[in-house]
């Protein structure tokens, strides 16, 4: 228990103690635990942005979707609407069509009459005359009485 | 006990006696057996057993601590590193909370403080019989283990900081600066050797209060397991215990008080003035 040279020694081993501890132990470690502090921030950081970025993601494949759907709903309102249109066209011009053949049929069969008419007057005025031939062969001449066959043939004609 | 022949008092002093080496009244060097002979050496002996333990354990903090350093990453902890971070930042903090100004000296030195005192005050929780039975088997007469024990050590270091709070006192307030302090404080500059004769007393008690309160509380903490090791042997389980886990905080309290209190003379030597 008394002061002795062992207080110089221990003196400098203190002293030899502290100067290794603040040049070889003390930075690397605070180095070390500074760099990781800053790490870890970074990735909390990372971490949060990488959240808000998801949320905002979200919400806009949602808009989008909203979108979407509105826009097919118009789609098909607008194909409803242009399907009944076209139905009606394809009605008028059916029914167009219908009456344009009908018309067309109307006067062909008019014109098949007239032209049956035509013959039959021809053939009847022929057989007339055929007919009238055989009377007037056996009474008259043929030039005397032609005014008259033709007036019967022109009124048969008329008729 | 470690020895039957002993007497009681025999018992304590024995282990109160450091192993010194020096030169004997007789002119011859070599081992002084006993307090007295320790004495009669005079100034220039050693303290085998203080320096021995103290500069092993310092090598110790500084194997355990180089080597985590040296191994440090920025990416998950192991186990030694783990722990060597906890008590970096631990000293780190005391530092940034009591120390204003930068120093890349401070924080090192008080890890330092705070882990050798640690481990040196924790070698009072090894059995006192321990090491000295040990120690007589293989021929060494003495063993103080617990270098905190030994005032040369806590002076030792209270010294160095003693010699830190002069050198930085002077390097940032100049000779001038810090005469003044001394000189013109608390009262007028008429009454200077007054004053004078306070701040030398508040400044020389700044060491000295450092080691003897560390000294004082280890030594009294040796001393009752010293005591309770006479007790007879049911009966030393039940003090040694309780009075062993009660040191535990001693233990580290005390390397806690010596540190802080490093860092706020240092501190206070690194401000201009009060």
């Amino acid at each position: 228990m008394n002061i002795n040279a062992t207080l110089i020694g221990q003196t400098i081993a203190f002293f030899m103690f502290v100067w290794f501890c603040m040049k070889y132990v003390w930075p690397p470690l605070t180095a070390a635990m500074e760099e990781r502090k800053a790490k870890i921030a970074e990735g909390l950081a990372a971490g949060e942005r990488g959240k808000k970025e998801h949320e905002l993601a979200e919400k806009r494949a949602k808009e989008v979707l909203v979108d979407a759907r509105t826009e097919a709903s118009d789609i098909i309102n607008l194909a409803n609407v242009r399907a009944g249109e076209m139905v009606e066209e394809a009605k008028g011009k059916a029914l167009e069509e219908a009456a344009k053949v009908k018309k067309g049929a109307e006067a062909e069969i008019e014109q098949e009459v007239a032209s049956a008419r035509e013959a039959l007057r021809e053939q009847v005025s022929v057989l007339a005359i055929a007919a009238a031939e055989q009377i007037i062969k056996s009474e008259i001449d043929a030039t005397k009485h032609k005014s008259l066959v033709d007036n019967v043939s022109s009124q048969l004609g008329s008729a | 006990m470690s020895g039957e022949n002993l007497t009681s008092s025999e018992y304590i002093k024995h282990h109160l006696t450091n192993l010194t080496y020096g030169q004997h009244p007789d002119g011859s060097w070599g081992i002084a057996h006993g307090a007295d002979a320790a004495k009669e050496m005079g100034f220039w002996a050693l303290n085998i057993d203080t320096i021995g333990v103290s500069v092993l354990l310092g090598a110790l903090f500084i194997y355990f601590f180089k080597k985590a350093a040296q191994t440090a990453t920025a990416g998950v902890p192991s186990g030694l590193q783990n722990f060597v971070e906890m008590v970096v930042e631990f000293v780190d903090d005391s530092v940034k909370d009591s120390f204003n100004g930068r120093n890349p000296l401070i924080a090192p030195l008080s890890l330092t403080i705070f882990v050798w005192i640690i481990l040196m005050n924790a070698m009072d929780l090894v059995p006192v019989d321990y090491l000295p039975s040990l120690g007589q088997l293989v021929g060494i007469p003495y063993l103080k283990v617990v270098p905190t024990t030994d005032p040369n050590m806590t002076f030792a270091m209270a010294l160095g900081v003693f010699f830190l709070i002069l050198f930085y006192s002077v390097k940032v307030k100049g000779f001038g600066g810090f005469f003044a302090e001394l000189a013109f404080h608390p009262f007028p500059k008429v009454l200077m050797p007054f004053n004078l004769f306070l701040e030398l007393v508040s400044l020389i008690s700044k060491p000295i209060s450092l080691a003897l309160r560390l000294f004082g509380n280890m030594y009294a903490g040796e001393m009752i397991f010293i005591l309770i090791a006479m007790l007879p042997l049911g009966a030393q389980w039940a003090l040694s215990v309780p009075w062993a886990i009660f040191h535990i905080l001693i233990v580290i309290l005390q390397a806690f008080i010596f540190m802080t209190l490093t860092i706020v003379y240092l501190s206070m030597a690194h401000e201009e003035s009060h």
